[in-house]
């Protein structure tokens, strides 16, 4: 399990990536996608939508089921990660490049974790 | 196998017509194909073996034990067929005069009363072809009640994280915006985030009782009091009512609208052999908003009636008649004692099957159940690997239907197991004894569990490829 060190981690399983000009990207972990199992589709807001923390901001399906994903910030999409949208097992295969949305605005973060605490919370099971 | 087209050789055929008696007459050019029709040509031998071996192909619960939880897969009596094969129910057209078809609008109206005393509601309509359909067709009634009221600000349908998954669906299509509240640890409503969703915007709860972990949740009462004193209205789920028939009924426990699946509850035939029926029984206010064909008794006799403010058709006429027919059959053969000996015996077989399990497996729930259990496989899968769908896949190797596999999703590796009243004790062991098999062999030869199925038509189809370029077309050279 691959947990890279300049992520920021929710309790929810999204990474959170702070980039130099100030926008954040956001994606599933790759514990996330390793529980979930193969994705086959993906719903991914619009730009312009508003996120808020807690809130589902997108839904992902594998062959097991439909799953919510939930905003470990608050702010206004500005991109989408639209090759996800025909290539959905891109999250699968590289889930820390394979970001869901970009992120201007960002107002407030949730509670994060460094890697080496979500490395531990994974490992208690939850 | 081969796809009855595969089977077609040009110029054979099935049918021997007699030489036409009258004179030919060319179709005018404009309406005439100018492709040839793709149809298949066969002789009738041909084309039954191609039916029989498709139905080798399938499972029903005619082939073997089908413990499909939230499905209710019971027997469907054979006096159920013979009763909707009479030639008075069959031979009847919806556009006919209203008086040359009395006893099928009788047997509506009688099937409405019976299913409205064991749900404890006023009024039903018939027309929702099926659970989701009936979720859909309630939800438009809260949204008609709220909006005659002028009440409008009520877009918010209150949904619990262990709800089936059409809930939600079934309110994004009515236009609501659902909030999910999560349940507690013992898998019932969580009292306080209720509290703390419910608002001026709550058009209502959508919940099911027992729920998807099959429990009563107990504090019922409380719960649709919360939701009433906010200004909402409560849907109950009917998908699980066969465990409360003639014991608790969803009018009493404060529920407004409730769907009924015939498909499950009352014994219609249930997937591929349906159609379904979705039922929609409501309290008298919602009445006014029923769908269109509401059979009723008038002093002209029986007439359909159009309630005032409908919210319309949800389906053309009054619904799958001879399938609502079948349910009157199942409810009049069994009467009230017999619908609840069957429900009791229900809850006694998934509470026979859960306690012979319990010491191989963990059950998601502590106690006595309902109708069904969930089993949570999650030590297996970190102990052996082997997962609940690898369980399932063994399980069809010995005859049977697996679980539900993965749901509720609070429940993490679930398998939810619902026998139903209509399985012998010899056939639960049966079922108890291979699936215990299953999980010793797990621990002892987990490659040899998720090598499963052997003894299917087909093994493990390749369920990512299947959703993620589905092949849906049969492509002609």
């Amino acid at each position: 399990m691959n947990f890279p060190k300049e992520l920021s981690y929710s309790e929810s399983h999204e990474w959170v990536q702070k980039l130099p000009d100030g926008t954040v990207r956001v994606g599933l972990t790759d514990f996330a996608q390793s529980e979930l199992g193969d994705l086959v589709f993906v719903n991914l807001p619009e730009a312009g939508d508003s996120m808020e923390i807690g809130d589902s901001f997108c839904d992902v399906e594998s062959v097991k089921a439909v799953s919510d994903v939930y905003s470990p910030l608050s702010g206004t999409v500005s991109a989408v990660n639209e090759e996800l949208l025909d290539a959905p097992q891109l999250i699968n295969e590289s889930p820390y490049e394979a970001w869901l949305v970009a992120v201007e605005d960002v107002s407030e973060f949730g509670e994060l974790m460094d890697a080496a605490a979500y490395e531990v919370f994974c490992a208690q099971g939850h | 196998m081969k796809l009855i087209f595969e089977r077609s050789v040009p110029g054979r055929s099935s049918a021997l017509l007699p030489a036409c008696d009258v004179p030919e007459c060319p179709m005018p050019e404009d309406f005439a194909r100018r492709q040839a029709l793709h149809l298949p040509e066969v002789a009738e031998i041909d084309l039954s073996r191609h039916y029989t071996e498709l139905a080798g192909q399938v499972f029903g619960v005619n082939d073997g034990f089908y413990p499909l939880g939230s499905c209710t897969m019971k027997y469907n009596p054979a006096v159920n067929e013979e009763i909707a094969a009479l030639p008075g129910f069959t031979g009847v057209h919806p556009l006919q005069p209203i008086h040359t078809v009395q006893g099928c609008l009788e047997a509506l109206v009688t099937a409405e009363k019976l299913l409205c005393q064991v749900t404890g509601m006023d009024v039903m309509t018939f027309q929702p072809a099926a659970g989701a359909h009936g979720e859909f067709t309630g939800l438009l009634l809260i949204k008609a009640y709220h909006k005659s009221r002028g009440d409008t600000g009520r877009t918010r349908i209150i949904v619990p994280d262990s709800a089936h998954g059409t809930n939600p669906a079934s309110a994004a299509m009515c236009g609501f915006s659902v909030v999910n509240v999560p349940s507690g640890p013992d898998g019932c409503v969580d009292l306080d985030a209720l509290r703390a969703a419910v608002g001026p915007d709550t058009a209502g709860l959508m919940l099911t009782n027992p729920n998807t972990v099959g429990l009563f949740d107990k504090n019922i009462l409380e719960i649709t009091k919360i939701v009433h004193d906010a200004g909402g209205l409560n849907y109950y789920d009917g998908a699980n009512l066969n465990a409360v028939m003639e014991v608790a009924r969803p009018g009493d426990m404060g529920f407004d609208v409730v769907h009924l699946n015939l498909h499950k509850t009352f014994s219609t035939p249930h997937g591929g052999g349906g159609p379904g029926s979705g039922a929609v029984g409501a309290k008298d206010i919602l009445a006014p908003f029923l769908p269109r064909f509401h059979a009723a008794a008038s002093a002209e006799g029986y007439v359909f009636e159009d309630a005032p403010q409908s919210i319309g058709s949800v389906k053309e006429f009054y619904g799958n008649f001879l399938v609502i027919l079948r349910a009157l059959c199942y409810m009049r053969t069994l009467g009230e004692a017999g619908m609840r000996e069957a429900s009791q015996m229900a809850v006694l077989n998934s509470n026979y099957m859960r306690v012979r399990i319990a010491p191989h497996c963990r059950i998601a729930t502590d106690g006595v159940c309902m109708h069904e259990f969930v089993m949570t496989l999650s030590e297996l899968k970190k102990e052996t690997g082997v997962t609940a769908k690898d369980v399932a896949k063994a399980m069809l190797d010995e005859g049977m239907h697996p679980p539900t596999m993965y749901f509720p999703l609070i429940v993490e590796e679930a398998l939810m197991v619902e026998p139903t009243e209509t399985e012998s004790k010899e056939t639960l062991d049966a079922a108890c004894d291979a699936i215990i098999a299953i999980l010793e062999r797990a621990k002892t030869d987990p490659a040899a569990v998720r090598s499963t199925p052997h003894n299917t038509p087909i093994g493990r189809p390749d369920e990512v490829a299947a959703a993620r370029s589905p092949k849906l077309r049969c492509e002609f050279s």
